[in-house]
This record gives C-alpha cells, sequence and structure tokens, in this order.
C-alpha cells in the first residue's frame, strides 16, 4: 500500500466523509463519482454519524502477515444508521461478547503500519455501546 | 453464431506440487488436453490465473505459456477475475470460437500458491483492497461473515455447513487427481481449528498447485472427428459490488443468480434439467448460497437439503462429484477449468467410481472474491 494512496483515503479513514447524491439521495461511502442507485454524477460531501449496529460478523485466527500480531481480531460489517455498511474491526471486546444487531460506535485508532518504514495507519474500528 | 464443442481435456494432479514450476504444470495440463483432442495445432491460447504475480512473481502469462507448449507464434492472453479466471478464460475462448475467429483454442487455467508467498494475502487481494482488506478482513473472514448470516436469517447449523465438506470429502476420496481424496466426518469438520469463527479448516478449501485445460473447437469440426465431444450449450456470466458490505444482503449472491439465469436461458434449459453440477465451494458456506442461487433448492433451504443428501452422488442433484474445491484442492485459476474436465468426464462416462449414471446435462459455476464476479457454463454430451 503506497502512502499517496493512504494520504489519498484520509478523508474516509480520518473524518468518515462520504458522498450523498443530489438527485436521489443515496449516500455512498466511499465516495462515487456516479451513483449506483440512479446514475446521477452530482453529489455532496456528508459526514457519517459514528453510532451503528453489527450485521454480522466473525473472528480472524488466521491473519495476512500485516496483521498477524493482532490475533485473534473481530471484525464485523456494521450499518450506519441505514444509510451506508462498512468493514471495521471490533475492539476492546471479547468474540463472545458479539451479536448480530448489538449496537456500536466507531472510534478513531491504529490500524496496522505500513511498508519497510512502519508508518502507522490509522482509521475507524468501532467499540460495542 | 457458430456451436462450440470441447474436444480434449486434461488436468494434473492437485496438491503441492514442489517438483514442478508454474510453466511445468500449465504444459503438462496443455499437452494432455491436446492429445485428447487428437490435433496438431492450436490457433489462440487463453489463461485464466489469478495472481502468478504475487505467488511467483512472474505476469506476462499468455506469452510464457504459448512458448513453453511450442504452439508457435500464436495470439495468446491471459484472463483474470480472481477466483473464476478459469470460468471466465473458458467464456472467452467459447466467444472466439462462436465468432470465428479461430479453430481450435486451447483454454487454459493454472496457479501455483505454494511457492512461499503470502496466500492470505494474496488472496485477500480480490476483496476491496482499500475497505476491507485494509481492516484486515479474509477471504476465510469475509465467508464466516456470510455463514454467520445466513445461520442467524434461516436457520442454517453448524452441522449442515460440516455436511457439505463431509460429501464432498466422500465425492473427492473416488477422484484420482484430488489433494485430499479421504474422508472426513461431521465432527471432525466442526472440532476442526477455527479459521474464522464460525469455519474452521476443514470448512475452507486448501492451498494448491494445478492447472487443467480444454480444447475448443466447432461442433461442426467436432463433429467430423467421430467421436463423442461434450457442446457448450450455455453461458452466463455478472458481476456483483467488489465489497461484501455494499450489498443489500450479504447472504445474496447475486452475480451467482443472474449469471446462472443467463445460462438457463440460452441453453434453454431449466435448474430441474440439471443431472450434476461443478460448483464454487471455496468454503462450505459458498456450496449453501449457490445451489440456492441457482435455483436447485429455495433461498435459505440450502443447509437442510444438503444434510438430507440431496446433492450427494446418489441425490436428486449431485453437486461437486470431483470432491469440489474443498477436497479436489483449489489452485484458484486452474478451478474453472478443472469443473469442466470433471463434468466432460462424468458426460462421457468416464469418471469411475463417482459415475452419474445416464448424465446428459451439466452445469459448472465459478466465482470470484465473496461473488463480485461469477460464470456459470452448461454443457451437453453429443455422440
Amino acid at each position: 500500500m503506497p502512502s499517496p494512496g493512504y494520504r489519498r483515503e484520509m478523508p474516509q479513514r480520518y473524518r468518515l466523509e462520504a458522498a450523498k447524491c443530489r438527485k436521489c439521495g443515496s449516500v455512498f461511502f466511499p465516495p462515487r463519482l456516479i451513483c449506483a442507485s440512479c446514475g446521477a454524477k452530482e453529489f455532496d460531501k456528508e459526514v457519517l454519524p459514528e453510532n451503528g449496529k453489527i450485521v454480522t460478523y466473525t473472528t480472524i485466527r488466521v491473519a495476512p502477515t500485516q496483521f498477524e500480531t493482532q490475533v485473534p481480531y473481530n471484525i464485523a460489517i456494521i450499518d450506519i444508521e441505514g444509510k451506508v455498511k462498512l468493514t471495521a474491526q471490533v475492539v476492546d471486546c471479547r468474540p463472545e461478547d458479539l451479536e448480530i444487531g448489538k449496537p456500536v460506535r466507531l472510534v478513531f485508532r491504529k490500524l496496522s503500519t505500513e511498508g519497510h518504514t512502519g508508518i502507522i495507519c490509522y482509521g475507524y474500528k468501532a467499540v460495542l455501546v | 453464431m457458430k456451436e462450440v464443442a470441447i474436444i480434449g481435456y486434461g488436468m494434473t494432479q492437485f496438491g503441492e506440487l514442489w517438483k514442478q514450476s508454474l510453466r511445468d504444470i500449465f504444459v503438462e495440463a496443455g499437452l494432455k488436453a491436446i492429445n485428447d483432442a487428437g490435433i496438431e495445432k492450436i490457433d489462440s491460447l487463453i489463461v485464466g490465473t489469478m495472481t502468478p504475480g504475487l505467488f511467483v512473481g512472474q505476469e506476462h502469462i499468455g506469452a510464457l505459456m504459448a512458448d513453453y507448449l511450442g504452439a508457435g507464434p500464436i495470439p495468446a492472453v491471459r484472463v483474470e477475475s480472481a477466483c473464476c479466471s478459469g470460468g471466465m478464460a473458458l467464456r472467452q475462448g467459447f466467444f472466439e470460437i462462436a465468432c470465428g475467429a479461430a479453430d481450435y483454442v486451447l483454454v487454459g487455467g493454472v496457479e501455483k500458491m505454494n511457492d512461499g508467498a503470502d496466500v492470505t494475502y494474496a488472496l485477500a487481494t480480490a476483496s476491496d483492497q482499500d475497505y476491507e482488506a485494509y481492516h484486515g478482513i479474509t477471504f476465510p473472514g469475509l465467508y464466516a461473515m456470510i455463514a454467520r448470516a445466513h445461520m442467524h436469517k434461516y436457520g442454517t447449523s453448524r452441522k449442515q455447513l460440516a455436511a457439505v465438506a463431509v460429501k464432498n470429502h466422500r465425492n473427492g476420496a473416488l477422484n484420482p487427481h484430488g489433494q485430499f481424496p479421504h474422508e472426513v466426518t461431521i465432527e471432525q469438520v466442526m472440532n476442526a481449528t477455527l479459521v474464522a469463527d464460525p469455519l474452521t479448516v476443514l470448512d475452507s478449501s486448501p492451498v494448491s498447485d494445478g492447472a487443467a485445460c480444454v480444447v475448443l473447437t466447432t461442433v461442426e469440426q467436432a463433429k467430423k472427428t467421430g467421436k463423442p465431444y461434450v457442446k457448450i450449450i450455455g453461458s452466463g456470466a455478472a458481476t456483483d459490488t467488489l465489497a461484501l458490505h455494499q450489498r443489500v444482503d450479504v447472504t445474496t449472491l447475486n452475480a451467482v443468480k443472474v449469471s446462472g439465469k443467463k445460462a438457463y436461458e440460452m441453453a434453454g434449459v431449466k435448474p430441474s434439467d440439471i443431472q450434476l453440477a461443478e460448483v464454487h465451494d471455496c468454503f462450505t458456506i459458498a456450496e449453501i448460497c449457490i445451489i440456492e442461487e441457482l435455483g436447485f433448492v429455495d433461498k435459505g433451504q440450502g443447509g437442510p437439503f444438503t444434510e438430507q443428501g440431496h446433492t450427494a452422488l446418489e441425490g436428486k442433484i449431485p453437486v461437486n462429484t470431483s470432491g469440489g474445491l474443498k477436497s479436489k484442492g483449489h489452485p484458484v485459476g486452474a478451478t474453472g477449468i478443472a469443473q469442466v474436465v470433471e463434468i466432460c468426464e462424468q458426460l462421457h462416462g468416464k469418471a469411475g467410481k463417482r459415475q452419474i449414471k445416464d448424465a446428459k446435462i451439466g452445469l459448472t459455476q465459478n466465482m470470484g472474491g465473496t461473488g463480485a464476479s461469477s460464470v456459470v457454463h452448461i454443457f451437453a454430451e453429443q455422440k
């Protein structure tokens, strides 16, 4: 993952910036150039709320090298107030604490490090509320 | 459009092939298919492979394989659609023959996964790199989330997931090409090491090396050989969101459903006409979702249907008679073509102890990622 790419994604990873279609109101995270619902091409920036609920989840026990030191870790698909869904780790809890439908809140955390220089990659994770 | 036939097929052993390179295994499968077809030359080569660049550091696969096949200056290209690279390659070969661009096309699939690469990372590149893999998700993890949602929504049980692996290993134990040709029990699957909860290592297809090839030509040419051949009567492909989380319902594999519908329409057949199917059981839950989307059973009922034995060799619709990805092995790019090899063996009555009696119509379904791409082909035996 090259650093220019990391910088480019900062508005989403740091600030949860999504795009709302001016024509039909659908929200996309990450932003798209073409609305997947109506095909329109004009959007307004919309910052996502931090609250959501678990749609489904798992606990990763065999990880890619970059995440090996973190196993076991929980990951869930989270529904953000019916606007969008996203994938994030669920932290500060045990695997058995997770349940479909449980409310969570997105928080700003370290996710991993990138490349030989070990640049710290930040982003959103979820905690149970 | 010309009608398309398969007149030759061949595959390598699937497994950990330490003594053979990427090019060695492809050439082995290619020569088997060419010899089986009994032809002197091929006009074009299409190779399905997911990520030889990450697995062994080699790209430019079309030219490499044409060179090592000694096929001369023929056009050769690599097709990529993650784990359905092989199936998509077949579809491209189908079109080359159908439109008259070539008389004989060799279509193959190949992957060399056991040469020391970070396989979990390489496979995860088929997910959304920026919004799924960035958070540490893996393919077992994505399918585990599909499984959890399916269990929650439809009441699918842990035991029903295991029944898929048990059935496929029972079939695979009869397949001489397979990587793990031995039976497993429900208890062994359920109590195996967890990879991503609730899926264990025995819910997962293995990491494999292997290659498979078929020779395509026109039905007109195939008839001249005087030998039985397999006609491709339907081909359908479709896509879905790359990221699993962007789907309305994570238990619905819409690309599988749409690709199946297109193939059924082209072939003029219904799900109930299919006598056997090779489907993409990369994880046990995948087979359950796929048999639902292909219309072999109602949505949500794939678990009980499997547990009741309806997809076994002696069942209503035998699924993965080869042992599937689970037992036979899953060299990702080769899988889509190896599925076709199994259907050819079955339709020609050469499947030995796993033979389905009087099999006339078979189907293959191959998919990439969490079903972000899917391709379905339907085949009929012609004498």
